[in-house]
């Protein structure tokens, strides 16, 4: 595949002594959207924490590719200057960092590693105000400290913001639906689809269906347990909001117990 | 107070010869040093040891056991715009290695009186009787004693009205000597003073700054006052300050200390009458071997009393801070409001603090609080910052200005604010790239 952007192979992941990723396997093309759906505490998040670089885990076996080259060995902020996003689950709030430097910061840095000149002030304000206009965030919150104070919704409209802003080639959203009521959920996912197109990538993490009515998947996985238990199109995740996952858990033990 | 008796000969010889020299000073006042030195003489320096709980964490056995010369006369050319650019539109008050420099200082502002205290013995004899030496009890401390002994010059300033020209006392050490500098500060009834009291060197070297600073604040009167310790990292700074508050009188304090090898600060604000509030701030930053001591008090003697406390400190590379202090609610000081607190941020597995701000209520419907925290910068956040594309030490610095800003952000002053936020920076070796 010519745009094949991220590949995961037979990934193995630990935190302590605990074996969380058991051989996942997973290639994202430039143009498409990967939903990861599962049940709590099936990895879903760890998968995308690897992705991105965040600190705590070991990979234990398999790799990560991006534009063809491993990743494993790159640090969180090159990750990202290669064109990683990460939206954040719990997003951290950052005491005495006003959202507007924060956010000016690290387009800075992302322009300068591409050998682009930084925004002046006003024009860095005048985009990121039009943006987050689009969001539904009031001005006066990008001069309030990162995430402190911000509602649930406020954070992970502020995750979205910086998705917009930054302008990745793949997104990794961790769960940004979680925690929104019906609007809120609509606004991020009018964000997220604005954001897509032919050059991006997106794997969206998800418990639950309902935002893929909003933002439609072009491939969906089942992750329980540390591993990938079924791909297929739009209808499997109708279908596990039918069902559930016990029925998917069982027929991967029983699948388990076979192969042994 | 435990205290041993070092060896003085060099103090005693500059004593006498202080003594002599300023023979026609007024009496009471040559009466005050001898008894102070012989207060001195009888205490000496404190002593670091279990039992002495003031002291504990800090051994002045070094500089005991150091000599530095006095009063050398040295008045070596000091580039202000160099050493304090922060006091841009400030009316200045300045000393160098201990005596009042003319040329350094500047005209005054009207309502304010800021000058020379050898000069102040003379033109504001009845205001320095009734307050110098009266807020800073010398009898059972050392340096305070020793300070004392060496009154000669220093800063006397009175607030008669709303002063709106900021005041900038500066003492200014360009070589090895030890300089006993004295600031005395009066508000009279409902004046507003905003003073900013500092110290540098001119010189990379050791010296020794012994420092008492008396502030009496007169009814409802207002002063901001900002003392900033700031000078060569081998320097020894020795600092006590006393605040005596009247009725409904405002004082409000920040402590920076970014400089000194040995800095240890006393600062004790007595709440002396109904309604009067205190707000306290305060940041060191320290790094190298740094040790830096604070020893904070709130006196509340009186009912209606409002005080918060609210200090903190960066620490890297292997330095050492100490925070220690009492908020008192004497008996009869009911309805007192009191919160204190001390936040430290560790960037070194060999820095350490030792934070210990403690409680003692003896009154009836009382708030007060009380807390003390130290950690690492969070992995965390790190993490999130790193994501966004922004190199480890670029977030590092984020999130350490983060940090001060809660104590910087009260500093109305725009060039001294500026200043402070790069000094804090520039203060950490880490950083000297990164910024």
């Amino acid at each position: 595949m010519a745009d094949l952007l991220l590949e995961v192979r037979d990934l193995h992941v630990a935190v302590a002594e605990n074996e969380i990723l058991k051989g996942v396997d997973l290639a994202v093309s430039k143009g498409e959207v990967h939903a990861i759906m599962g049940p709590n505490g099936s990895g879903k998040s760890t998968l995308a924490n690897v992705v991105a670089g965040k600190p705590g885990y070991t990979i234990t076996a398999g790799d990560v590719l991006y534009s063809g080259e491993s990743i494993l060995k790159m640090l969180p902020h090159e990750r990202a200057r290669a064109g990683i996003f990460l939206a954040l689950q719990y997003p951290v709030e950052l005491p005495g960092v006003r959202n507007r430097e924060f956010l000016r910061a690290a387009l800075d840095a992302l322009r300068e590693s591409r050998g682009e000149d930084k925004l002046g002030v006003r024009e860095f304000n005048k985009f990121m105000e039009a943006k987050a206009e689009e969001l539904g965030l009031e001005p006066a919150m990008m001069k309030r400290n990162v995430n402190e104070g911000f509602s649930g919704g406020e954070k992970k409209r502020n995750e979205i913001l910086q998705l917009v802003v930054l302008d990745p080639t793949l997104a990794l959203l961790d769960e940004t639906d979680s925690g929104l009521d019906i609007d809120a959920l609509k606004i991020v996912a009018e964000g997220v689809n604005r954001f897509r197109g032919p050059e991006k990538a997106i794997v969206l993490v998800t418990h639950y269906q309902r935002i893929l009515d909003y933002i439609t998947p072009d491939f969906v996985h089942v992750l329980i347990d540390g591993r990938i238990v079924r791909s297929g199109g739009r209808e499997l995740a109708l279908e596990l909001e039918k069902r559930g996952y016990d029925w998917l858990r069982e027929e991967a033990q029983t699948g388990a117990a076979q192969t042994a | 107070m435990t205290q041993a008796v070092a060896t003085h000969e060099q103090y005693e010889a500059d004593f006498r010869k202080l003594q002599e020299a300023r023979s026609a000073d007024p009496d009471w006042l040559k009466e005050l040093r001898n008894t102070a030195f012989a207060h001195f003489q009888e205490i000496g320096f404190p002593v670091a040891r279990k039992g002495n709980e003031q002291w504990k964490y800090t051994d002045v056995r070094k500089l005991a056991a150091e000599t530095f010369p006095y009063d050398t006369g040295a008045a070596a050319g000091v580039d202000a715009a160099q050493l304090f650019p922060f006091d841009d539109g400030m009316a200045r008050v300045a000393f160098v290695n201990g005596r009042f420099s003319q040329e350094l200082s500047t005209p005054l502002p009207d309502g304010l009186v800021a000058m020379s205290l050898a000069q102040a013995y003379a033109e504001h004899g009845e205001d320095v009787q009734r307050h110098l030496a009266r807020h800073a009890a010398y009898a059972d401390e050392g340096f305070t004693a020793l300070n004392t002994a060496f009154l000669a010059d220093g800063a006397f300033v009175l607030a008669e009205g709303v002063v709106q020209t900021p005041l900038h006392v500066v003492y200014v050490t360009t070589e090895r000597v030890v300089t006993h500098p004295r600031t005395l500060i009066v508000g009279r009834p409902t004046s507003e003073l905003s003073i900013v009291e500092s110290y540098v060197s001119a010189t990379g070297g050791a010296h020794f700054t012994n420092a008492v600073t008396e502030v009496a604040l007169e009814e409802g009167a207002q002063v901001t006052h900002r003392h900033l310790l700031v000078e060569s990292r081998e320097a020894y700074h020795i600092a006590n300050t006393r605040v005596h508050q009247s009725r409904d009188s405002v004082y409000r304090s920040l402590v920076y200390e970014a400089g000194g090898g040995l800095v240890r600060n006393d600062l004790t604000v007595l709440l002396d009458a109904e309604g009067a509030e205190a707000y306290l701030k305060g940041l060191y930053v320290t790094c190298g071997k740094q040790h830096v001591d604070n020893n904070i008090n709130i006196d509340h003697a009186k009912p209606h009393g409002y005080s918060r406390l609210y200090y903190k400190g960066i620490l890297d590379e292997q330095s050492r801070a100490v925070f220690g202090g009492l908020v008192m609610v004497r008996p009869g000081a009911d309805k007192t409001d009191a919160h204190q607190e001390d936040k430290n941020l560790i960037l070194s597995r060999e820095a350490e603090i030792d934070s210990k701000p403690a409680l003692e209520i003896y009154a009836d419907d009382v708030k007060a609080g009380h807390g003390a925290t130290a950690g690492a910068i969070a992995d965390e956040a790190l993490f999130y910052m790193q994501s966004r594309g922004i190199d480890p030490e670029r977030a590092m610095l984020f999130l350490v200005r983060g940090f001060v800003s809660e104590i910087l952000d009260s500093v109305t002053i725009e060039p001294l604010r500026n200043w402070l936020e790069e000094r804090t920076t520039q203060a950490l070796p880490r950083f000297r790239e990164v910024a």
